[in-house]
């Protein structure tokens, strides 16, 4: 069962587990489901992560414990919906400054380290930090590193970084302690105003690897 | 938040509505935050009447010079500067008309770390008004009690509270803090007891708000504000409502803080209260 927690006086978190697991993310989705067929009155917005779901909503409308009966009543179909999306993300491991580090700590050979990334199915857990910073669960097992002892500065918008069983592509320049393995000409900050973001959370994910380096790349 | 996008906008939201509402603008017309590093404008054709709110600024216009909260009209060829004063830290400027400014995601708001949204005005930039519009209306606008600093907010404990000892939970609810110069429109770091948590955590990451307080291993607490992450792996000992945030943000680095804990009840009763307030506060200042 999951624990409702109350966040100031406008949010509610639904926690359903204290590790990451694609079950637990699966019920975090098939509450985030529900409730968007089925909304509250008052709700403002719904933020899934791995493994809770924070529900904000207007105190002058509803509180809390309105919130939670209504939760507490939704009925959830997991793995009910359809299948999930698939999207092509592109990638070039030409011009990515750590793969060789990546390939020495892993004990891959640098095209092992590329076939490894290239074979992962990928899933969007969740959108964090910052806008459109996607955080792709499900990198293969040899790949899985800590994290730099300390970030990068100004890593470029549009690097493939990899920590733990994370992949992420970044939308902007940012300091990161994250692997650099690739580069993707691929814009997940889509400036389409239809739809300003290419994934949604629990689409699948797929890279596909081109002859690099990308243009205009700067390091 | 659910594609990493916080909502941002004004640190004093409600300063920024004032400022609107006193040129009869609708609410959320683009304006521009002003911080401590403080703005001159030039107005190079045409007039218009603006207003500021926020914060206690010094406007200096032509030869005369007002504080904040002040509605006047700026014509061809007059400047005004808008200065830190003695207190505050973010003051509104709103315009009779409409400012342009890029549009992202339906807001003008700007994302400040990403530049993403409305923009951050930059020395010698070109504003355009549309529409604008001078208005009969000169003087100060009243500064209301509850737009003053608050050196006391209010907070919901959680949603992380169990991963603190209860000494730990009293040093929160009771200590005084500091504001420190880490301070931008991202967050700020505040000194204080430490607050350890009782073991070294680092939860999957999760939704953080607008008021979070997020605490580092080292025991540091950090407020989150407008521009925050949307997502972070430290536990959060409290949540500050809503409401008590436009006054927190207009503390300045080394101002000191106190938190008081109420239950999510309370805070809900507080919100609906200080809403009403505000809305009258606006329904009186609105320009027919």
């Amino acid at each position: 069962m999951p624990i409702y927690r109350p966040v100031a006086d406008h949010a509610l978190l639904v926690d359903f587990g204290t590790t990451i697991t694609e079950a637990t993310h699966a019920e975090v989705l098939a509450l985030d489901q529900a409730l968007a067929a089925d909304p509250c009155k008052g709700l403002r917005e719904t933020i899934p992560a791995f493994v809770n779901l924070l529900v904000d909503f207007d105190p002058l409308l509803t509180d809390h414990a309105e919130v939670e009966a209504h939760l507490r009543g939704l009925t959830l179909r997991q793995g009910a919906s359809a299948e999930p999306v698939l999207r092509e993300v592109l990638i070039t491991y030409e011009d990515a400054p750590d793969l060789q580090e990546v390939a020495r700590r892993t004990g891959l050979s640098r095209e092992a380290v590329i076939a490894a990334h290239l074979s992962g199915d990928y899933k969007v857990f969740l959108y964090g930090f910052s806008p459109g910073y996607a955080y792709l669960g499900g990198l293969p097992e040899p790949l899985r590193l800590d994290r730099k002892p300390s970030p990068v500065r100004g890593v470029p918008a549009g690097s493939v970084i990899i920590a733990g069983a994370q992949c992420l592509v970044t939308t902007l320049t940012m300091p990161t302690g994250w692997w650099i393995i690739g580069r993707s000409p691929t814009r997940i900050l889509t400036g389409d105003p239809a739809r300003p973001f290419l994934f949604d959370v629990g689409d699948r994910v797929k890279f596909r690897r081109i002859a690099g380096p990308l243009p205009g790349v700067q390091e | 938040m659910r594609f990493g996008v916080p909502a941002s906008g004004p640190m004093d939201r409600k300063a920024f509505a004032i400022a609107n509402a006193a040129l009869g603008n609708p609410p959320g017309a683009a304006g521009i935050e002003v911080s401590r590093g403080g703005l001159t404008l030039e107005c190079l054709e045409g007039a218009v009447t603006l207003a500021v709110a926020g914060g206690g600024f010094i406007l200096r216009h032509g030869a005369q010079s007002f504080g904040s909260w002040h509605v006047l009209t700026l014509r061809a060829g007059q400047s005004l500067s808008v200065r830190p004063g003695p207190w505050g830290c973010w003051t509104y400027l709103c315009f009779a008309g409409q400012l342009q400014a890029p549009v992202w995601l339906g807001s003008t708001a700007t994302h400040g770390p990403s530049g993403l949204g409305g923009g951050r005005v930059m020395p010698g930039q070109d504003l355009t008004i549309a529409d604008a519009r001078v208005l009969a209306r000169e003087g100060p606008i009243p500064c209301p009690v509850w737009a003053r600093p608050r050196a006391m907010v209010h907070a919901v404990a959680g949603p992380q509270d169990r991963f603190f000892s209860d000494e730990t939970l009293e040093d929160f609810a009771s200590q005084a803090f500091h504001l420190t110069d880490s301070y931008d429109r991202m967050g700020v770091r505040l000194r204080g007891p430490l607050l350890h948590p009782q073991a070294a955590l680092s939860i999957p990451s999760e939704a953080i708000l607008r008021g979070s307080v997020q605490v580092s291993g080292d025991g540091v607490a950090t407020v989150l504000l407008a521009d925050h992450q949307t997502t972070g792996g430290y536990p959060k000992i409290a949540t500050i409502l809503f409401d008590d945030l436009d006054g927190f943000a207009q503390l300045r680095p080394h101002d000191r803080v106190r938190f008081r804990m109420i239950s999510a009840e309370e805070a809900v009763a507080r919100a609906r209260r200080g809403a009403k307030v505000v809305q009258d506060y606006l329904a009186r200042s609105h320009v027919a």
